[in-house]
């Protein structure tokens, strides 16, 4: 099914009955070259990166639910490549620049809406440390703008910039920034590796490894029966330590809840993406007219899938700080994703020390922006057995060897980063 | 979430801070790097029962031990934790 001005003509034409399913619901095969597990963005993304760049054609995708149904599905849909740190700046901006082309390499709309995300500062000190990301990421060319508080008044006039503790004094700017239909992503990357000829398989969780006489891993066992693999690939953000522990691996991760938030919709409002750096709020407006917030994760262990009422609190009155007219819309709706808090908030993306078995972990909180740029390097990794040049950074073993890439500077507190 | 302190009793989540799983302890003076690079950074990351540390910072500023359900916050003892980390040190 090829996506086209001529194919929606077509389907209007016939009033909309003859759409054809986007990818193939396959039944499980008994081997594959590479089994990825994990049925999210990042997964599809690696599966579809394998097929088209690297010509690894026989993969199959494993999903313990349907495609797209954890942290996929439940993040707030914001892409930027604003890192300052080396390791996480140039990678964010091959992720950022694959968003760019996205929609026409999957042939699927994503609504990639480079519409900017702005980070608000509040003090000189914060200013001072803006400009200085700023300036780390112009270097490695990506665009970044220093607005002061004039350019920030006629950009987002509604601000309550009078704050008496945190007056707003202006901010940094990535106009390619903005966001992405998160579930588009999912079936984009579906559709796309579906056609090359990749087997998506749902309902078919893990329950564990297939290892030879040295360890080496040569499948999977699941719920729908044993499945061989040259090697096999983790993409399960959220649960890494449970899968890896089917592994015998520990791994530098707690698993945390965070929240994200819809209010009602109201009329257009918030131009692009807004972060509040006083404390910890972002929002941005969805197409349909609803706010989409989010602060803090929880910040205790959990696997729930939801959250509690402090942060809920916590990232309201982070709202009303920036935009006190806020108060009077309803919130609409609330969940709560896993989070891989990794030891020092960047990912990891390596090989294990269980040979056939590569890892795709720590996102922390922000994996989506992510999501074309991991399954980039990860099917490097899986097809060439070194890693991309943008990903050698993020190893397994950087916890022990001292080469962390730690953004917030918080140390081995996962719930800090 | 609500957390029954042994001293306060029952207080909104919002009151306690957390720090994470009681179980790794710290190793002596001279442990091996193997042993500081477990203790710092890997963890069992359970789902299910865990034991870990809460510091009621907005109550009486104890440090309890908590046994918690992560796949459903559901708490099934808080005690305090004085003297555990103590008695651990000296083993």
């Amino acid at each position: 099914m090829k996506y086209s001005i001529f194919s929606l003509a077509r389907a209007a034409l016939s009033g909309h009955k003859n759409w054809q399913r986007t990818w193939r619901d396959a039944t499980p095969k008994d081997r594959y070259d590479v089994v990825i597990i994990g049925g999210g963005g990042h997964g599809l993304a690696t599966a579809w990166f394998l097929a088209s760049e690297y010509g690894i054609k026989n993969v199959a995708v494993l999903e313990k639910g349907w495609i797209g149904s954890g942290n996929a599905g439940r993040n707030t849909t914001i892409i930027r490549s604003n890192y300052g740190l080396p390791g996480n700046t140039g990678f964010y901006e091959l992720s950022m620049k694959l968003w760019e082309r996205m929609e026409q390499d999957l042939n699927y709309n994503a609504m990639v809406s480079q519409r900017g995300v702005i980070n608000l500062y509040h003090s000189d000190a914060q200013r001072d440390a803006y400009a200085r990301r700023g300036n780390t990421m112009r270097i490695n060319g990506i665009d970044a703008e220093l607005l002061d508080l004039a350019a920030v008044k006629k950009m987002i006039p509604f601000l309550n910039f009078d704050n008496a503790r945190f007056p707003v004094q202006g901010g940094l700017l990535q106009r390619r920034g903005g966001t992405a239909r998160h579930d588009a992503v999912v079936w984009g990357y579906a559709h796309a590796a579906s056609a090359l000829g990749v087997d998506i398989i749902q309902n078919c969780e893990v329950t564990g490894f297939v290892r030879d006489a040295n360890g080496k891993v040569t499948g999977v066992e699941t719920s729908r029966g044993k499945i061989g693999a040259g090697k096999v690939g983790m993409a399960v953000a959220g649960s890494s330590s449970r899968v890896a522990a089917m592994a015998g691996l520990r791994l530098p991760i707690e698993s945390h809840v965070l929240q994200a938030f819809v209010s009602e919709a109201i009329k257009p409002l918030i131009p692009g993406v807004m972060t509040f750096g006083a404390g910890h709020f972002y929002v941005s407006q969805s197409d349909k007219g609803g706010l989409v917030f989010g602060g803090d994760i929880d910040g205790y262990n959990s696997y729930a899938q939801r959250g509690n009422m402090p942060v809920m609190e916590d990232v309201c009155e982070g709202g009303m700080a920036l935009m006190p007219m806020i108060g009077r819309v309803r919130l609409l709706r609330q969940w709560g994703g896993i989070m891989d808090m990794s030891m020092d908030g960047s990912p990891i993306i390596d090989r294990t020390p269980v040979d056939g078995l590569y890892l795709n972990a720590g996102w922390c909180y922000g994996g989506f922006k992510a999501t074309p740029g991991s399954g980039f390097v990860f099917a490097h990794l899986l097809a060439r057995d070194t890693p991309h040049k943008e990903a050698a950074r993020f190893r397994l073993d950087r916890f022990r060897t001292g080469a962390m890439i730690d953004e917030k500077g918080q140390g081995a507190q996962p719930n800090l980063h | 979430m609500r957390i029954v302190c042994p001293f306060c009793g029952e207080r909104e989540l919002g009151e306690f801070t957390y720090l994470g799983d009681a179980k790794p302890v710290r190793p002596e003076a001279g442990a091996s790097e193997d042993e500081v690079f477990d203790y710092v950074y890997l963890r069992d990351n359970v789902a299910g029962q865990t034991s870990e540390y809460w510091y009621h910072g907005g109550g009486c500023r104890a440090w309890l031990k908590l046994t918690r359900n992560t796949l459903t916050h559901e708490i099934s003892s808080v005690e305090p934790a004085a003297g555990v980390g103590a008695r651990q040190a000296v083993k």
